[in-house]
């Protein structure tokens, strides 16, 4: 009943999601104040359907109703709590409708924090959000209904995955969703304000919150999947470049360009139709994403043959979305632009440079993905692109991108004299240099050009970074403290700071040694002491383990006592490498049980990580900006000025 | 410098760093691709000599092979008609074991054995590496085709 009862509920939300897509629309342009005002409560009630339609499934998952084929196929009676929850988005179909009520989620918040936004235009946004919602809703319905009953049901479930069966990956999805579908808000805005023709300075400020909102829950998403990656399958890398990682690593690059390339349609007008092509890309590749990942296309063209329906529907679906935008780009985007001039030395020169750079970057991670299927098409043979290609390929751009920042964030719109920004960054660029020379001297006793390279990178970001908040706590009693939008800025650069350092320090002075141990023998990596004392059985609520006690000694102190696990999860019978790690904030210890090599002897991994937690903090730090930048007064500023507008026309009128 | 050729002088050099990029990236990709080479193929010597490529097939049951203690061990491919033998050290992933699909990175040695210094195995029970299980299909095909040849042939 239950199962039935959400079926028919998302049913109901796609009748919902039309009346919001097309009604609005209309409403807009044959100016009919009616059809406007369905936006908002379609809105809201394809929301509480879609919510509800989403309980319902949570619902069988907590009952274990195995009689719902999704269910049976994704749990089991012995799943811990947590993950019969988590289980719900452990798949196609439920991820899908996570997709949906996120999106539907979104457009919610647009239609309540949308009053200063002139009426047509809201409606407008919510309505193209509606037709979205549409494509998603049919797609789930008529290919991936996640209600779907098996009859007789079987007794137990089949189990969640048990790579999948862990806190981080348990909100990981949610929150990585989050930031891919909150694109489809920065991707309305676009398509509103081509369809008005009519984009301005208020446009671009309307649409910044929200752009950051979803790039900061974007960044965050990431984080955790690497985090995850790092310590759940088991191998101590943090990216692997595999088409998975890649497919939310392009928009989020995308997105990066998009803030960025905002920034200067926001102060200066500038940059228009780039903005609105760039709006459009990050979704777009949020959306090939999604269905690329899903579809499991990029693993073989021959994926789409597996389930044609799907394929079909997931080409069609996103030629409609990129196509139509791209037409109505080419139609529209043309008349928008404006001709302010500005200097070669002026932050839009250098915003413009961060822009080209960032869509390299993505171009060329994009290429490498989409190479194996385009030279399978081509001539049938079957290639793969190795992770030195992509840190290659994105590093070229990257580079100049990491020095270029620490300039551009301290010049001036329009037009910058290069002598006094000379005299502010002299003192940064000495100590970028001392600190990138010495810290790889004389805590890890090694220099190279690359590596220095990095440091001095990393250094010079983290100082540029603090010079204007420094001058904001310095300054005299009356003068203006630093905004909001600035010290959003300043985080979150430090945060790529954090982050370069961390990549540098990883890439260049971690070791790793795969080893044979007997219980009692003692092998040293990196100065540290790695001792197996013991192996022995524990029992998980759903699976076996053996486990190890490893203690780590250094210069004879002791360190710490890791537990790695082999686990066995008994429904799937699937084994599972579960690493012990001692963190810390300059380094990782890492250990991992392989297989018994006979005669008492199990092969183990062992790592040592320099500052790796950089990587991780540095992302969270970039987020943290994005926060701060969105809380700036001028976004809530331009929501109050308009409500007093409009209740003083109210009055009049 | 007059401001033309000033303005030269970035063109030029925005030219010259874009070529060089260019450069480094095709190379970068040119040495990084792997081709999937079938283990037919590799009997027949259509492979690649001096550079990596991958190969991939069923984990032959019983086939592996080490030395008690130590991390190098062997184990043979197969893809139902021809087998490859495999070297590798190291940790093997969780999934790997006899009777699975793999895949495994390296190159050929003179030897005719394959040095492998990657060895992948999906993480999902079900889930055959889609190029191992074309392979195995083809494979498996004529392999009964002989037999039942062979069969009205008696």
């Amino acid at each position: 009943m239950i199962p039935e009862l959400g079926h028919f509920a998302l049913i109901l939300a796609l009748s919902l999601a039309l009346c919001q897509g097309i009604l609005p629309l209309l409403g807009a342009h044959r100016n009919d104040q009616a059809m406007l005002d369905v936006a908002k409560p379609a809105a809201v009630g394809q929301f509480v359907f879609v919510a509800f339609a989403f309980g319902c499934l949570t619902w069988s998952f907590i009952q274990s109703d195995f009689s719902v084929l999704y269910v049976a196929s994704h749990s089991q009676l012995a799943l811990p709590l947590p993950y019969k929850i988590s289980a719900v988005w452990g798949a196609h179909e439920g991820s899908l409708l996570l997709w949906v009520l996120l999106l539907a989620g979104w457009t919610v918040m647009v239609a309540f924090y949308s009053g200063s936004l002139p009426k047509a235009f809201g409606a407008r946004v919510i309505g193209v959000l509606g037709l979205l919602s549409c494509g998603f809703l049919l797609f789930t319905l008529l290919t991936s209904n996640p209600f779907e009953r098996l009859i007789p049901a079987p007794p137990d479930g089949a189990d969640l995955n048990p790579l999948l069966q862990d806190p981080g990956l348990a909100i990981h999805p949610p929150i990585l969703y989050t930031g891919y579908v909150g694109f489809s808000v920065a991707f309305a805005f676009a398509i509103a304000a081509m369809i008005s023709g009519n984009l301005d300075q208020k446009w671009a400020r309307w649409t910044r919150p929200w752009t950051t909102s979803a790039w900061l829950f974007l960044t965050i998403g990431i984080a955790l999947g690497s985090w995850w990656a790092y310590y759940e399958l088991g191998w101590g890398g943090w990216w692997f470049w595999d088409p998975v990682e890649n497919a939310s690593f392009m928009p989020w690059l995308a997105g990066t360009a998009l803030i960025h390339s905002l920034a200067v349609t926001e102060k200066r007008g500038l940059f228009k139709s780039w903005t609105l092509l760039l709006a459009i890309t990050a979704f777009s590749l949020s959306l090939l994403g999604t269905f690329l990942v899903r579809s499991g296309i990029l693993v073989s063209v021959h994926a789409f043959a597996v389930d044609p329906a799907r394929g079909l529907f997931i080409l069609a679906f996103l030629a409609v979305v990129i196509g139509g935008a791209l037409i109505l780009y080419a139609w529209r985007a043309p008349g928008l632009d404006s001709d302010a001039g500005f200097k070669a030395c002026s932050r839009e020169t250098f915003l413009l440079l961060n822009n080209v750079l960032l869509v390299i970057a993505t171009a060329l991670i994009l290429g490498g993905t989409l190479s194996p299927l385009i030279v399978e098409m081509i001539d049938g043979s079957k290639i793969s692109v190795g992770p030195p290609y992509f840190e290659i390929a994105f590093a070229i751009p990257m580079l100049p991108l990491v020095y270029l920042i620490g300039v551009g964030m301290h010049t001036a719109w329009r037009s910058q004299e290069p002598g006094p920004l000379f005299n502010q960054l002299k003192i940064p660029a000495i100590i970028a240099v001392v600190a990138g020379l010495l810290v790889p001297f004389f805590f890890y006793g090694r220099v190279g050009v690359l590596l220095v390279t990095g440091m001095i990178a990393g250094f010079w970001i983290i100082a540029v970074s603090l010079i204007q908040p420094i001058r904001s706590l310095r300054r005299k009693a009356g003068t203006t403290a630093i905004t909001r939008s600035a010290l959003g800025m300043s985080v979150a650069h430090f945060g790529v700071g954090l982050f370069v350092i961390g990549v540098t320090v990883v890439s260049g002075f971690s070791v790793e040694a795969d080893r044979s141990l007997r219980v009692g023998e003692t092998e040293s990596v990196a100065g540290y002491d790695f001792e197996l004392r013991g192996l022995r059985n524990v029992d998980g609520p759903n699976f076996r383990a053996l486990e190890g006690e490893v203690d780590i000694y250094r210069d004879g102190e002791f360190i710490s006592q890791l537990r790695p696990q082999k686990r066995t999860y008994l429904v799937q019978q699937s084994p599972m490498t579960e690493a012990g790690i001692d963190a810390n904030w300059n380094r990782d210890l890492f250990v991992a049980l392989g297989d018994p090599l006979g005669n008492d002897a199990w092969s183990v991994r062992m790592q040592y990580k320099p500052m790796i937690r950089f990587i991780w903090l540095g992302a969270f730090v970039m987020a943290l900006g994005g926060l701060i930048a969105t809380r700036d007064r001028r976004y809530r500023l331009t929501a109050t000025e308009t409500e007093k507008a409009s209740t003083l026309s109210g009055e009049l009128a | 410098m007059k401001p033309r050729r000033q303005r030269m002088l970035a063109v030029g050099l925005t030219v010259a760093g874009i070529a060089l990029a260019t450069a480094l990236t095709l190379q970068a990709f040119k040495e990084n691709m792997m081709f999937f080479v079938e283990i037919s193929e590799i009997e027949k010597g259509n492979y690649p000599e001096d550079r990596n490529f991958r190969v991939g097939g069923l984990v032959v049951e019983g086939s592996v092979r080490r030395e008690i203690g130590e991390l190098e061990l062997s184990f043979d491919l197969t893809d139902y008609e021809n087998q490859l033998t495999v070297n590798y050290s190291g940790v093997l992933p969780d999934l790997f074991r006899e009777g699975q699909g793999i895949i495994a990175h390296g190159r050929l040695g003179d030897n005719g054995i394959f040095m492998a210094d990657e060895v992948l195995a999906k993480h999902d029970e079900n889930y055959m590496p889609p190029e191992v299980a074309e392979s195995l299909a083809g494979h498996a095909a004529a392999q009964e085709a002989v037999l039942n040849s062979e069969q009205q042939g008696q």
